[in-house]
């Protein structure tokens, strides 16, 4: 909520003229969300700051974030929108000192066009990354930053704010453009819609320093909200405005640590690797109707649809969000009929019996029984062993012996939401014991790159019954 | 188990039977062939033979047709024979499903031929829908083809209900006659007089097409004064209430049968002989037995003697069982498979005169395969019923009443595989059966299996109702030696089923009648329910949300104590004042010892109970930490003699565990203290360019005031969260808070007073010696009296030092749509709920106008039924039952209410 710009350029007052707010006035600008106003804490020739506090009416602010993200919980009435720099700053940095950030002066166009000492100070940034990355993202641009964050009241551990200060010898114009592009990337939140238009106002306010920032891809991705189409539309358009980005693709350093391995795993194509092997198993068994539980996003669903072996699908989910999601992947709404005809999606869960779940020649569990406690596990035999009984199950789970190679720690699994990971002997323990009990055969493949001594990342399990 | 299909068609009482097969035909007759329908049985089920029923018509008596109250009641006659008259004569125009009417819907012509076979789609498929609901349904078309009557036949036996016909046979000229002065109907009389003769080559194959009785309406005058009269189910024996003493399968153990008798108070008859004739209750308590009195046991004919003399007294009734089925083949010189103890009987009888045999016989046929008791709320059928065969009649049913859900397959022993419908069982009546021996009886989804194996050195069993006691003496000795061993019974009642749970829901409560859930809250709670809560036997209740009192006028505050009282004024004379510990609400199911987790709620992987969250998850991870929690709980509750003063040796507790931190800490973490992070960084660094602003004589001064204002809201704000974190390491640090003790053993307690609770739960406090269980500090406020301000007083101590509030609830919970208790949160608390500034005299003037009705009607709905939960945990009701009404909990949870109420 709180910026200050200061040179030490002489005569220092000049800033007001570049600001076009006048050092000995008070002035207010109503927003959408609040007031910013401008004031000069000190504007003596040789050191001048100007101020831009905003203050934020959180009643307002409430209603437009839960109108935006659908978020009903308490943070749209308690949260760090009314201190912290964010897109609100952003924004309203934007469009008060809009001239300025054109670098357009016609009282002082020398003064404008060339770099100035400034120095920027930011109590509390709200930054993804922390101290680390808003150097990342500050210094390739001329900056000295210094960035510290700011402890957790009564934790005793960093908060997610930054306090920041920047110096350097930096066009007023530009080092406007870095804060209006770069505060809502640290944040990597912004408080409005995001929609195609960002794409315009990336390049227009980037377009000078953006191409050649060693860190574009993560403040393109972050700026436009991680939407893809967006991203790629943005980049094309740097990229001809700029020499120096000369066939130059961003290395593919992630700029989070994975803090989960799902993250390995989604650049590796293990996941396409595990659906290629259930789809074999299934045509191996022979399998013409199959019951997907779990389905997620639907991509087994849509590589079962792609073969014509496998005449009725369907796709079973506890999360009707995820069955939504499934719907729009698969182009439910586009599917030509007899395709769509094949497909079935229902809302259930594989802890309540449900007579839906029978009559199916096979059931598959990918990725499943892991997001299950193991308390519930004989609850979900029961339901699809037991009462739906398909000539055939699949399931595949993690191989916990192989998260080493993953370069992860003992202990640690490759998903927040897994409850449990299982090395190759306890997950044969459990298939062999599951099969015994309800009567099933069972054979345990391996799928993906195998490793002589980890195994294979994923292993699963084939039951199947006469 | 074809024999069975000799119950397919006979269903009435004797006494509506008034055989006076001489009568010439005249007016209302029946079809001349023996009762029996498709099948060639020659008896009843009473053993009576069959005769033509219902001369009983003078001919200038009106015709009385009599039909059975749950049937597919078919009309036959041509067009013009009156039929839609008489049907809406004689029955609501909602029982009468017409083929023209049908064929107007399809078409919007009624007499479009075109659309018959639709017409026919469509009536075939409300006449199912009703049947399948159990609805008497009266079929009016001309039905004058046997494949008409044939399909609507099907149907009837598909839903296993009895089909009757009424033939409505008008001479064809009469018939023309009427349809002539209809101008929809001018088809000629060509059309009539086909139709006629169909009829008339139809009426004498009706009765063995499958109808049960064919009632034959001859000439307008009898059509004319026809009366219509509906008879009971012989299955229905609603208005016989009990009590009842159920006995299981006998099996010719005489011996144990009188002993068993004798325990539940019963005096035996004796003849000259002394052997036992009869018996009688003083109490008048009747006897049923759920079949299988016969074979296997010592004394075949002494049951039957014992037990026949109990039934034609009228002090006991008797269902059929499949030994005494096959019994009768045999002694009716059937060729049957000699086994299973049938020797043992045919040899033992033969033993008696042959008149005590045909009336053993005449008996042994006569049974009915189940019966509805007590109004429809229990059921009695030798091998179970499933629900939607309750009252019905057909060859299937009375298969499944003597054999059960049988695959056809048989096991290792050469025993019938039978698949078990007790745990899909979800009817509301109590089903008791017998059949299959089990070591212990025991409820299963509100059915029960009194077979004991009495006569393979079991016990014999009785089950007392309504009281559901049981009561058993031990077998002798082993008469007879098992097939396969008796085990425990095969259970799963803990398999639920998402038919249970999922679309639209309508559950009723004691306390506010019937309480929606919603298909899309119930698919919300579903996903919730799968993944996170843990498991269902464990997951006996839910805490209900709490409604916050109305806002206050009190200078500054949101909410105060004296809104709390004038609320309950005149709706409860003293309330109490609980204070609100700041942690996170936990449910406690607290066994006395890991056998008792193992008996009660089986309960294999948390020997002491649990320990949920008010989502139903499981507080700590680690399920030994639950373990060391319960356990002291349980030691204080024995040192307590809590075991003996509540006569149970579990209980169910709502409680709140601190700190706030040991459950939420991401959460504090995340929202609140990040929160205070940003606004100690910023606040004080505007303040100080403020200062500098104003040094320079900008008039900066409203814009610091407010600034100053934020920044010390900001700081009371970060003081508040801190007060309900600290750190814990395994149980050092947690304290749990319990305020309300919720159920016991046979026993819902939230109905009991507040002050009770309380008492109890101080002696709880003091027993622990662990330092982990807090006391819920409260004061008792007589509505009206000073009480209220010296309350207040203790409320706003309560605050300053930290505390969160408290919490106003009547002390007793004694009228319906009474909030069961309203919060009073304290002022500085409420910052982390409606933000630091929220104190601000112009957002707190909006806020005042915050709308709390639909959080109100939340958490009375939501205490319902929890209330309700509590009632069927106490009495042991199936857990499917109890899951409905937490899941439905769960659900409402997820209606969209503003959070910070």
């Amino acid at each position: 909520m709180l910026l200050t710009i200061t040179t030490t350029a002489k005569p220092a007052t000049d800033l007001g003229r570049l600001l076009r707010k006048h050092p000995d006035r008070v002035q207010a600008f109503e927003q959408s969300f609040g007031t910013a106003w401008v004031f000069y804490p000190e504007a003596a020739d040789d050191r001048c700051t100007a101020a831009l506090l905003l203050e934020v009416d959180t009643a307002r602010l409430a209603r437009s974030h839960s109108r935006l993200s659908g978020d009903a919980s308490i943070k749209q009435y308690v949260n760090d929108r009314p201190y912290a720099a964010s897109s609100l700053l952003a924004v309203a940095l934007g469009k008060v000192f809009s001239t300025a950030r054109s670098g357009v002066s016609q009282e002082r166009p020398e003064l404008a066009a060339a770099a100035m000492p400034l120095e920027i100070a930011l109590p509390a940034v709200p930054c993804k990354g922390g101290p680390e990355l808003v150097r990342d993202l500050f210094e390739p641009l001329g900056w000295r930053v210094e960035a510290e964050a700011v402890p957790l009241p009564g934790f005793g551990t960093d908060s997610r704010h930054v306090r920041v200060r920047l110096t350097g010898e930096v066009r007023l114009a530009d080092a406007l453009s870095h804060l209006y592009v770069l505060l809502p990337v640290l944040d990597d939140a912004k408080h409005y819609w995001v929609d195609i238009g960002e794409v315009d106002k990336l390049v227009r306010s980037g377009g000078d320093w953006l191409a050649g920032h060693p860190r574009r891809g993560l403040i393109t991705r972050r700026y436009l909200a991680h939407r893809r189409s967006y991203e790629r539309a943005a980049i094309t358009r740097l990229a001809e405005l700029s020499e120096a980005a000369e066939a130059e693709e961003e290395a593919p350093v992630e700029e989070e640590v994975p803090s989960a391995a799902e993250d390995v795993e989604k650049s590796l194509p293990l996941h396409r690797i595990r659906i290629a092997a259930v789809v074999e198993a299934l045509g191996a068994a022979g399998a013409a109707s199959v019951l997907d539980l779990g389905c997620g996003s639907g991509k087994l669903l849509t590589a079962l649809l792609a073969d014509a072996r496998f005449t009725r699908v369907t796709g079973v989910d506890v999360s009707s969000r995820a069955l939504d999601l499934a719907e729009r992947e698969l182009r439910l709404d586009r599917m030509p009929e007899r395709r769509r005809r094949r497909l079935t999606l229902i809302q259930g869960s594989v802890v309540y019996r449900d007579k839906r779940f029978a009559g199916y020649d096979a059931a598959v569990l990918m990725e499943v029984v892991e997001h299950l406690d193991p308390g519930r596990l004989p609850a979900m035999e029961r339901v699809v062993f037991g009462e739906a009984r398909p000539r055939t199950v699949v399931v595949t789970t993690p191989n916990a012996e192989y998260n080493a190679r993953y370069g992860m720690e003992e202990h640690q699994m490759r998903h927040a939401d897994h409850r449990f990971e299982w090395d190759r002997a306890r997950f044969a323990e459990w298939a062999a014991a599951v099969a015994g009990r309800y009567g099933y055969r069972l054979r345990i493949e391996g799928v993906g790159a195998s490793d002589p001594e980890a195994g294979t990342p994923t292993q699963m399990g084939v039951f199947d019954r006469d | 188990m074809t024999e069975s299909e000799n119950d397919v068609p006979q269903n009435l009482e004797p006494q509506n039977l008034v055989p006076r097969p001489d009568e010439p035909q005249r007016g209302a007759s029946h079809a001349a062939e023996p009762q029996g329908g498709a099948s060639q049985a020659g008896t009843a089920e009473n053993g009576v033979p069959q005769r033509d029923a219902a001369e009983d018509t003078a001919p200038q008596e009106a015709p009385v047709v009599s039909v059975p109250e749950l049937s597919l009641v078919v009309l036959i006659g041509v067009s013009g024979s009156g039929k839609s008259t008489f049907a809406a004569k004689h029955f609501k125009p909602t029982q009468v499903i017409s083929s023209d009417y049908c064929r107007g819907l399809v078409s919007d012509d009624e007499t479009d031929q075109t659309a018959t076979t639709e017409a026919f789609a469509l009536l075939q498929h409300i006449v199912g829908t009703r049947l399948r609901l159990g609805l008497l349904t009266v079929v009016d078309a001309t039905n004058v083809q046997h494949r008409a009557r044939a399909e609507l036949l099907a149907l009837a036996k598909r839903h296993n209900v009895l089909a009757d016909a009424i033939v409505l046979d008008v001479p064809p000229s009469l018939a023309a006659e009427r349809n002539h002065t209809r101008p929809d109907r001018d088809f000629g009389e060509a059309v009539v007089r086909r139709h006629h003769r169909d009829l008339k080559r139809s009426l004498k194959h009706l009765r063995k097409e499958g109808f049960r009785r064919v009632h034959h309406l001859s000439g307008a005058e009898a059509v004319e004064a026809a009366r219509v009269v509906t008879e009971k189910s012989w299955n229905d024996r609603g208005e016989e209430t009990g009590p009842f003493d159920l006995i299981g399968d006998v099996h010719g153990c005489r011996a144990e049968l009188e002993a068993l008798l004798t325990d539940l108070g019963w005096t035996i008859d004796r003849d000259a002989q002394g052997r036992a004739t009869g018996a009688a209750h003083p109490e008048g308590r009747k006897a049923v037995f759920v079949g299988d009195l016969v074979d296997r046991g010592p004394d075949t004919p002494g049951v039957l003697r014992l037990v026949m003399g109990m039934v034609k007294a009228g002090n006991a009734l008797c269902v059929c069982g499949n030994h005494e089925q096959k019994l009768v083949r045999a002694m009716r010189g059937r060729k049957v498979r000699v086994a299973h103890g049938l020797a043992e009987s045919l040899e033992q009888l033969a033993a008696e005169d042959e008149s005590f045999r045909d009336e053993a016989v005449a008996f042994m046929d006569g049974l009915r395969a189940h019966y509805l008791l007590d109004g429809g709320r229990l059921v009695v059928a030798h091998a179970g019923l499933k629900e939607e065969y309750h009252g019905r009649s057909s060859g299937k049913v009375r298969s499944f009443a003597l054999y059960g859900d049988t695959t056809g397959e048989t096991d290792e022993f050469g025993l019938p595989v039978r698949l078990p419908w007790a745990e899909d069982y979800r009817g509301a009546a109590a089903v008791v059966y017998g059949h299959t021996p089990v070591l212990e009886p025991e409820w299963v989804n509100n059915t029960i299996c009194l077979d004991t194996g009495c006569c393979f050195g079991g016990r014999l069993t009785a089950l007392r109702y309504p009281e559901r006691e049981l009561v058993s003496v031990a077998a002798e000795r082993e008469w007879y030696e098992p097939v396969r061993p008796l085990a425990a019974p095969e259970r799963d009642a803990a398999t639920l089923d998402f038919a249970d749970v999922a679309g639209d829901r309508h559950l009723s409560t004691g306390l506010v009648g019937t309480v929606k859930v919603r298909a899309e809250n119930a698919a919300a709670a579903l996903e919730v329910m799968s993944r996170f809560a843990d498991d269902p036997r464990r997951l006996l209740y839910l805490p209900p949300t709490m409604a916050p009192v109305d806002a206050s006028d009190v200078d500054g505050f949101l909410e105060h104590p004296a809104q709390a009282f004038d609320q309950y004024r005149g709706r409860a004379e003293r309330v109490v004042c609980q204070e609100k510990h700041m942690g996170s609400r936990a449910v406690a199911l607290v066994c006395r010892d890991p056998e008792t987790a193992k008996r009660r709620f089986d309960l294999d992987t948390a020997p002491w109970g649990a320990l949920l969250t008010r989502t139903g998850r499981s507080f700590f991870q680690d399920e030994a930490l639950t373990g060391e929690l319960l356990a002291r709980v349980a030691a204080a509750a024995e040192q307590a003699g809590w075991w003996d003063r509540l006569e149970t040796d579990w209980v169910l507790l709502d409680c709140e565990l601190l700190p706030w931190s040991a459950k939420a800490r991401d959460l504090i973490e995340d929202q609140f203290a990040g929160v205070a992070a940003a606004g100690l960084a910023a606040l004080p660094a505007a303040a100080q360019v403020l200062e500098a602003a104003s040094a320079r004589g900008l008039d900066v001064a409203a814009l610091a005031e407010r600034t100053a204002a934020r920044r010390s809201n900001i700081e009371a704000f970060a003081d508040v969260y801190q007060r309900y974190c600290w750190p814990t390491d395994g149980l050092d640090g947690v304290r749990l808070a319990p305020f309300q003790v919720l159920a016991a053993e046979g026993r819902n307690l939230a109905d009991h007073r507040h002050d009770w609770h309380l008492d109890v739960l101080d002696a709880l406090v003091a027993a622990d010696g662990t330092g982990l269980l807090k006391e819920t500090r409260r004061r008792f406020v007589a509505l009206g009296t000073a009480d209220e301000d010296e309350a207040t007083r203790w409320w706003t101590d309560l605050c300053a030092e930290g505390g969160e509030g408290m919490v106003v609830k009547p002390v007793l919970q004694d009228r319906p749509r009474l909030q069961p208790g309203l919060k009073v949160r304290g002022r500085e608390y409420l910052r982390i709920v409606y933000g630091a500034d929220y104190t601000d005299p112009e957002r707190l003037a909006r806020l005042r106008q915050r709308n709390l009705q639909h959080k109100r009607s939340q958490a009375l709905r939501e205490y319902a039924l929890g209330v309700e939960a509590l009632d069927l945990v106490a009495k042991r009701a199936p857990l499917w039952q109890v899951h409905q009404l937490v899941f439905a909990v769960l659900a409402l949870e997820s209606e969209p209410v503003d959070p910070r109420l």
